[in-house]
């Protein structure tokens, strides 16, 4: 039925360039990102309820677990109260738990069909992982702007400049990418949401205390201190700490952008090569 | 417009389809019919470039699926068996969403979003959110959104599947208006006897991974005296259709159900 005259592409009614293939994988890989970025506006947009309830967990964290160590100097480690030093990292962690959580949107729309669509389309793999990286991220930047307002409210003393405000937002966002791809590629190796809420949990919480999101590596245990520095929430949380309390050594800020930055670009690389395991 | 020769795919020692072998001419209807676990949806998985062939070849709009996936993708059309429009963007943003990641160009992004509504008939609810709708309504949004690239070939795996008898119509009329007017080429798979034999050119019978017989409606009809379909799955695979199936496909088809509601 299928012989070599038959395959020629003449026979085969082999058609002109399909014209979706015009631009360049770049410009895809783009125009991807950019319409599942506007894709979470939009459903944000929708459903105002789903950011307020993701609120309430970093305002407990803020403002009860805060409020009651507010005084401890020792914590603190040269911010103006222990709300300000941990306002980082509580926006690091709210941030973590949306990327993290971000798998389970990839196993339902497995299960629903959606990303057996987008894999059918002809945006390239590592524009998919992109774009829901970023629409990770577009949450969590929503969120995070949402805790910088409720700061500014209080009085809450951070530095409130604007390349303070605007790095520490993009780092957030880099960070919150990287932690979405590594979601994802949890997410492609499990077939259950149910499994999947105890392997992100598993995964989350250590993440979060091995960090210096709550307390200053220095005055964590040796063997703390050595897994917090292999821990790539430690730089995030660093980073947004130095650029929104100026707390922090000379050259800190460029180590802490490196690391998160390298950080996102080999959780891209292994998500698009679990990616299309994702759909068995 | 889509040539399937001797293809296989293995799932470590199970067979999932043995050595299938058919083609599908340009702006044909063509039916692929048998149960749950026949092996229709691996072989339209495979013609849409999401799981790679273990033997055999597979060309789509002249493309090979293995070595241009890419072109393949930018060719056709696919509707997955599960509802898979994004329930919490409206019927508006989801054909604007499929649009980009199409690639529509974004001067012709309006117009080509225009021409689908028209081609589906879903202009009344746009701004409704997509969770709202029902699955007839689902169905042919999500019909629109696969044309909106305007591919040659449409692949549609079990698009009625949980449909009631008149949404069922309406997305077939639908269906066939589309051939009408562009000429695409629509492969699609079915376990519904009656559907298939009305509504499709040509059809495949398969079972266990094999395809069984081939041929027009008329043809499988007449060639096994039977009055309908049903006798002639019956004559070539010596069993009823409903027995096929793994508690998988059960799942599938419930979840499909408790979406439609």
């Amino acid at each position: 039925m299928f012989g070599a005259s038959a395959a020629s592409p003449a026979a085969s009614g082999r058609l002109a360039r399909p014209p979706a293939l015009s631009s360049p994988p770049a410009m895809r890989m783009l125009a991807g990102a950019h319409a599942m970025a506007r894709a979470e506006l939009q459903k944000l947009r929708h459903d105002h309820l789903d950011l307020i309830t993701r609120s309430v967990q970093p305002l407990l964290w803020l403002f009860v677990f805060g409020t009651a160590l507010r005084h401890n100097r020792a914590l603190a480690a040269g911010a103006s109260d222990y709300r300000a030093y941990i306002a980082p990292g509580v926006m690091a962690q709210a941030a973590l738990f949306i990327a993290i959580f971000y798998g389970l949107a990839v196993i339902w729309e497995r299960d629903v069909g959606q990303l057996q669509r987008l894999l059918a389309t002809p945006l390239p793999r590592t524009a998919i992982v992109v774009g829901k990286a970023v629409g990770a991220s577009v949450r969590a930047l929503v969120q995070a702007s949402l805790l910088l307002i409720v700061l500014g409210l209080t009085g809450i003393g951070i530095r409130w400049t604007v390349p303070g405000v605007v790095g520490a937002l993009a780092l957030l966002v880099c960070g919150t990418a990287a932690f979405a791809c590594l979601s994802m590629v949890i997410a492609a190796g499990v077939r259950t949401r149910e499994r999947f809420m105890g392997i992100g949990q598993l995964i989350m919480m250590p993440l979060f205390f091995a960090s210096s999101a709550l307390y200053p590596l220095s005055i964590m245990p040796g063997w703390l201190h050595v897994v917090a520095r292999f821990n790539p929430l430690t730089y995030e949380v660093q980073g947004l700490r130095q650029l929104l309390l100026g707390v922090g050594g000379h050259g800190e800020l460029l180590l802490d952008f490196v690391v998160v930055i390298g950080f996102l670009v080999a959780m891209v690389a292994a998500a698009t090569r679990a990616y299309p395991r994702a759909i068995l | 417009m889509i040539l399937v020769d001797d293809l296989v795919v293995r799932f470590g020692h199970v067979v999932a389809v043995g050595g299938v072998s058919f083609a599908v001419r340009p702006g044909e209807a063509f039916g692929l019919l048998g149960p749950n676990g026949a092996g229709k949806t691996t072989t339209v998985r495979v013609l849409a470039t999401l799981l790679p062939a273990t033997g055999g070849r597979a060309m789509v709009a002249g493309y090979d699926v293995r070595r241009e996936g890419l072109e393949v993708r930018a060719s056709i059309g696919y509707i997955p068996q599960a509802l898979s429009a994004d329930g919490a963007l409206t019927a508006r943003e989801n054909l604007e969403f499929y649009a980009r990641v199409t690639g529509v160009p974004r001067g012709v992004r309006k117009e080509r979003i225009a021409d689908a509504v028209d081609a589906m008939e879903i202009g009344e609810w746009l701004d409704r959110l997509a969770r709202t709708l029902s699955g007839g309504m689902l169905r042919r949004l999500e019909i629109a959104t696969a044309l909106l690239n305007r591919p040659p070939v449409l692949l549609l795996d079990e698009p009625t599947v949980g449909l009631d008898p008149n949404a069922r119509r309406v997305v077939w009329e639908r269906l066939h208006a589309l051939r009408e007017h562009s000429g695409t080429t629509i492969l699609v798979t079915t376990h519904l006897m009656e559907e298939a034999e009305r509504q499709c050119d040509r059809l495949a019978i398969m079972d266990h991974g094999q395809l069984v017989a081939q041929g027009t409606p008329e043809d499988l009809l007449a060639s096994h005296e039977a009055a309908v379909l049903e006798d002639v799955f019956v004559a070539v695979t010596g069993k009823m259709i409903e027995e096929g199936g793994n508690i998988r496909d059960v799942r599938r088809q419930r979840r499909i159900a408790g979406r439609l509601g």
